[in-house]
């Protein structure tokens, strides 16, 4: 039973994703005066590029046609052990969250290598870039999940986000911190405005686009995919930890329910604040990531020194 | 004592001053003085905030006047007194880079553990609270100097000042629970004369080396060369 609501649970997740991505898009739209695009869109685009015919360059080795799969699976896997509507799933107790990071790893590891595989220009300056803001984004997203888990005193994220759901309202100075960290690591690794601009094929600051440049048909759409996933698992992560009220702690049908209901408005809340930020906000230069991961590395440290000098007990 | 076993208050208090810190790095990492000017308003907020939390669970009337008169003079007055000095003397578009910004964040890193060490002592008497609102607020005042001593700019010298007394400001409130009004209306009046005058020396300093970059004084010299 508890296997079957796990799956359904990541099953929700990926079929989910799209739907945050066109809602982004949708609340982005309406922010900048132009017409927005039905909320299904992102699922029409995935179902059109999926009945088109991959189109692979001949210099591609079998890594470039692999890589889609192994990113797309890596990031389900990741999003296996994040828990959407309800807590103590069996697939979240098997892995904790250093597994997910590493999923997170794993799956960039290897869309930096088909990046590069083909040999194009483009595609060679998105896998530096990229991998250049994930060294920087790393430590300053583990440091924010670091100061949870030491609250919590384990790294199980379904065991950290049950300890804040069942300790009530209590101000942290900590989770402020680590909540503003975690939110600037977000916007670095799913590639959102000041970082890089997801809606741009043009530029030649772009770095995710740069590294799927080469990829058409069924790849596309498995890459596509991973990437709204991934911006989903970073909002229900932020969503989850910091405001955990409403998911389910038993696996009841209307727990469930009220469970599923909670993560979808408060999605739908954080898509609405990042649409504002990223009217509001101008890219950055390439050259001020490093500042602006270095100083969400700075919000994480802090969150974990306040963590240890103003809450630890004496 | 853990922070599930405190009161409401008191964790209030503390994210306040986690906050409040937060606040002094952001305004010594900052080379531009529009935003330098709106972090040190943000600080202003931070601290009305914290005085309105003291009256309201100490019930304690007089500190909402104190509340007040923080938020006009911090929040509203003095940043747009700066600001409108910034603008007139059109400085705002000069992106001016802290030299040595790593080395600065460090020293002020450094500054924190300091008075955390200083203020150690202090526990055996006190609430661990009141320890770390103390340390905080004694980081704040470091900060500020570290603030003055590392731009260049007369005006990040005037905000690092004032951060100086947001810092003795809010370990006043911790600490003691809200000072004697008069006390409070005597500072606050100070502070308003500080920016006053310091409003004429920006004056006096532009017209005599046409710039408010402090470093250019050293040029002076008795005897012409």
């Amino acid at each position: 039973m508890n296997w079957l609501i796990a799956i359904f649970q990541t099953m929700l997740f990926v079929l989910l994703a799209p739907l945050l991505a066109g809602w982004l898009k949708w609340c982005k739209c309406h922010l900048q005066n132009r017409k927005a695009p039905s909320l299904l869109q992102p699922y029409r685009d995935l179902l059109k590029l999926t009945h088109k015919q991959p189109v692979v360059s001949e210099q591609a080795s079998w890594l470039f046609v692999t890589a889609p799969y192994i990113i797309f699976s890596a990031t389900v896997l990741a999003a296996s052990v994040v828990p959407l509507i309800a807590v103590d799933l069996p697939t979240s107790a098997s892995a904790d969250v250093i597994v997910m990071v590493g999923f997170f790893a794993f799956a960039r590891f290897f869309l930096a290598l088909a990046g590069l595989d083909i040999g194009t220009a483009f595609g060679g300056m998105g896998s530096s870039r990229e991998m250049t803001i994930s060294s920087l984004a790393e430590p300053a997203m583990l440091m924010a999940i670091f100061t949870l888990t030491m609250t919590a005193s384990t790294t199980n994220l379904s065991g950290a986000i049950a300890h804040v759901l069942n300790e009530g309202l209590i101000l942290r100075p900590s989770f402020v911190f680590a909540l503003f960290a975690l939110i600037l690591v977000a916007i670095a690794e799913t590639g959102r405005v000041p970082v890089d601009n997801p809606a741009t094929h043009l530029e030649l600051t772009m770095i995710h686009e740069a590294m799927i440049l080469e990829y058409s048909g069924r790849h596309l759409a498995l890459i596509e995919w991973a990437s709204q996933l991934k911006l989903m698992l970073y909002g229900v992560l932020i969503a989850n930890i910091f405001f955990p009220w409403g998911i389910a702690e038993t696996f009841s049908a209307k727990a469930l329910g009220y469970g599923l209901l909670a993560i979808i408005g408060k999605l739908a809340l954080l898509a609405i604040f990042l649409a504002i930020a990223e009217t509001l906000v101008a890219k950055m230069r390439l050259f001020r990531v490093q500042e602006y991961l270095s100083f969400a590395y700075l919000l994480g440290l802090l969150g974990m020194l306040s963590h240890i000098i103003l809450e630890a007990s004496r | 004592m853990n922070i599930e076993q405190t009161d409401f208050y008191t964790q209030a208090i503390l994210s306040m001053a986690a906050l409040v810190g937060l606040t002094s790095f952001l305004m010594l990492g900052q080379g531009r003085l529009l935003r330098l000017i709106f972090v040190f308003a943000l600080q202003g907020l931070l601290l009305t905030l914290t005085t309105a939390l003291a009256a309201y669970s100490l019930n304690n009337p007089h500190l909402y006047i104190s509340a007040v008169l923080t938020l006009v003079l911090k929040v509203i007055f003095i940043p747009w007194m700066l600001r409108r000095e910034v603008m007139l003397m059109n400085m705002h578009r000069n992106v001016q880079a802290l030299k040595n910004k790593t080395a600065v964040m460090l020293g002020g890193a450094s500054l924190m553990v300091f008075s955390y060490y200083v203020l150690h002592p202090i526990v055996q008497t006190t609430s661990p609270v009141m320890l770390n609102a103390l340390a905080v607020s004694l980081s704040v005042v470091l900060l500020g100097m570290l603030l003055m001593i590392s731009h260049r700019q007369a005006v990040a010298h005037v905000v690092g000042f004032m951060s100086i007394e947001n810092g003795l400001f809010f370990a006043a409130i911790v600490a003691t629970k809200g000072m004697p009004m008069v006390v409070e209306l005597g500072v606050a009046f100070d502070v308003l004369v500080a920016a006053v005058l310091f409003g004429i020396f920006f004056l006096h300093i532009r017209t005599s080396i046409d710039s408010l970059d402090v470093d250019l004084l050293n040029r002076l010299n008795e005897v012409d060369k």
